[in-house]
């Protein structure tokens, strides 16, 4: 079970020369198996965010809790997607496929079954023994998803895992996350720049204020995940409830404010 | 193939270019310290199985020896100094301090404490490519992105698997770039320690032709610490091409 709630939740960086406040006393429930989309302005807090759930930032104050458990450090279940994929470009697509299985020591038959069936899910089957500097980005991305789907996952951290996309692979493998979401009804968290991508991948929508964050607004979206609903109405009310929110909170810039 | 092919005739170019530069030095020079290639390399053909490939041995076995303790030694303590602020604020310092000064000027300490045999050269050649490869190692594991790092914690690793899974591949292909660069120090000091003292040897066939005036066997003997060289050089880039394969992609 993976129901994610964090409470009160500050991390301050000691950073080198002065320290940065990155969340400020941020509450934010999501059920087991909900499907969230957190979008703020930038160097709002919101990588924070996610590192602190994954275990890999301590909280300053507050907490995180998965589960029953408090997060102290990585845990078994949960996949991360970084902001640049974290992939290792001395590991060939199997081997970073299945980074994941070899450090939780899974043997060897299991493993390769996993990463076989992830590999085949986002079709790179084929490049299982490519290197991912021989890859294009969206087969980067998708390699990154296949990690994380390798690990059967119940709770999906992604880092503005797209944005480096142009918009047919973006919307390609938008249509990848949310079918992956349906099949296996893991708890998901979306960072995202993107208006729409958050509308369309997201059950709630969490607006963030600037640093340090906390939650400004949560829009309700329970749309998501229908067929077509995207070329709904409700979708593009949906992006400009948005659109004003993120305007209020200065996402776009002095200009805009 | 399509590779191999064009580095052989690569080689054989550049072996080519540098035969007549030295045919064209040789007549301009007019001396007999420096024969042509022909009589050198006849030379060089003659004393190959009788006296080069014995002492070339011997000399190959010291560098090989004293590469391979430096490398494995300066490897893992570089890459926890650049991965650990704590071990490195004590042990930077002392890097930095001895890092610069020449360690060939101990060659007389060795000589006196380990007489003229191999020993001494080997000591010294480890020390010199020990400090090449631990300031490269320390650099490179300092330059990890954290990225790489965080991804692999969030995977569960711990510090061992970060360093198995990161550390060690991230910084090998800096770690080869030293080696190779090692190669032409680790050679010029073999020569020197080998004609300083000592009885065997291709730097001490080298300067024992010198001083019977033997200038075509001395020339053999270069040509043959060349080759060594070369050897040498070439075999960590065949290692290099096999161990850090990513690097090589998508160029
Ligand atoms: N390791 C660190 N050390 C010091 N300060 C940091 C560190 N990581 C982040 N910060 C600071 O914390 C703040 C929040 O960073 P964070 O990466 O969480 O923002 P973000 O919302 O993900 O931004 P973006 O949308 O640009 O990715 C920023 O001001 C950043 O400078
Ligand atoms: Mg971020």
């Amino acid at each position: 079970m993976a129901r994610v709630d964090v409470q009160a939740l500050s991390v301050t960086y000691e950073g080198v020369d002065r320290r940065v406040d990155a969340l400020h006393s941020l509450d934010l429930s999501i059920d087991d198996g909900e499907p969230i989309a957190i979008i703020g302005p930038s160097g709002c807090g919101k990588s924070t965010l996610l590192l602190a759930t994954a275990g890999l930032v301590a909280p300053t104050s507050g907490s995180v809790r998965v589960g029953d458990e408090p997060v102290v450090g990585p845990r078994l279940h949960t996949a991360l997607i970084l902001q640049d994929f974290g992939l290792l470009p001395w590991k060939t697509v199997m081997h970073n496929a299945a980074l994941g299985l070899e450090i939780r020591r899974v043997p060897a038959p299991e493993r390769a079954r996993l990463v076989t069936e992830a590999l085949e899910r986002v079709g790179l089957a084929e490049f299982a023994n490519a290197y991912p500097g021989e890859l294009s980005g969206g087969m980067r991305q998708r390699l990154a998803v296949a990690r994380a789907l390798a690990l059967e996952a119940d709770l999906l951290l992604m880092d503005e895992p797209l944005s480096a996309l142009d918009a047919l692979t973006r919307e390609d493998l938008q249509g990848l996350l949310l079918d992956i979401w349906r099949q296996r009804g893991h708890t998901s968290v979306l960072v995202t720049h993107s208006i729409e991508e958050a509308v369309y991948l997201g059950r709630r929508v969490v607006v963030l204020t600037p640093r340090p964050g906390r939650v400004a607004a949560i829009v309700e979206n329970p749309e998501m995940g229908d067929d077509d609903f995207r070329d709904t109405p409700a979708f593009y009310e949906r992006c400009a409830e948005l659109r004003r929110l993120l305007a209020a909170e200065g996402a776009f810039g002095e200009a805009a404010s | 193939m399509k590779a191999a092919v064009r580095k052989i005739v690569g080689y054989a170019g550049a072996v080519a270019i540098l035969l007549a530069g030295w045919q064209v030095l040789a007549m301009i020079v007019d001396s007999p310290a420096l024969p042509g290639p022909a009589p050198a390399l006849q030379t060089f053909g003659n004393l190959f199985f009788a006296a080069l490939l014995p002492e070339a041995l011997v000399s190959a076995w010291r560098v090989v020896v004293s590469m391979a303790l430096g490398t494995a030694l300066a490897v893992p303590l570089g890459l926890v100094l650049g991965r650990s602020p704590r071990i490195d604020a004590v042990a930077a310092p002392l890097i930095f301090l001895t890092y610069p000064v020449p360690k060939i000027v101990f060659l007389p300490v060795l000589l006196v404490l380990f007489g003229i045999g191999s020993v001494p050269k080997i000591v010294l050649i480890t020390l010199i490519v020990f400090f090449q490869i631990l300031v490269t190692a320390r650099d490179a594991a300092r330059a990890i992105p954290p990225g790489s790092v965080l991804s692999v914690r969030s995977l569960g690793a711990g510090g061992t698997q970060v360093f198995r899974h990161v550390v060690v591949p991230a910084a090998l292909p800096d770690v080869f770039t030293a080696l190779r660069i090692s190669t032409g120090t680790a050679i010029a000091v073999l020569f020197f320690s080998e004609s300083i003292a000592g009885t065997d040897g291709i730097g001490y066939y080298i300067i024992d032709a010198w001083s019977r005036i033997a200038y075509r066997d001395m020339f053999a003997g270069i040509i043959a610490m060349a080759v060594l060289g070369v050897v040498l050089y070439e075999l960590l880039e065949m290692a290099e091409a096999r161990v850090c394969r990513w690097t090589r992609v998508g160029r």
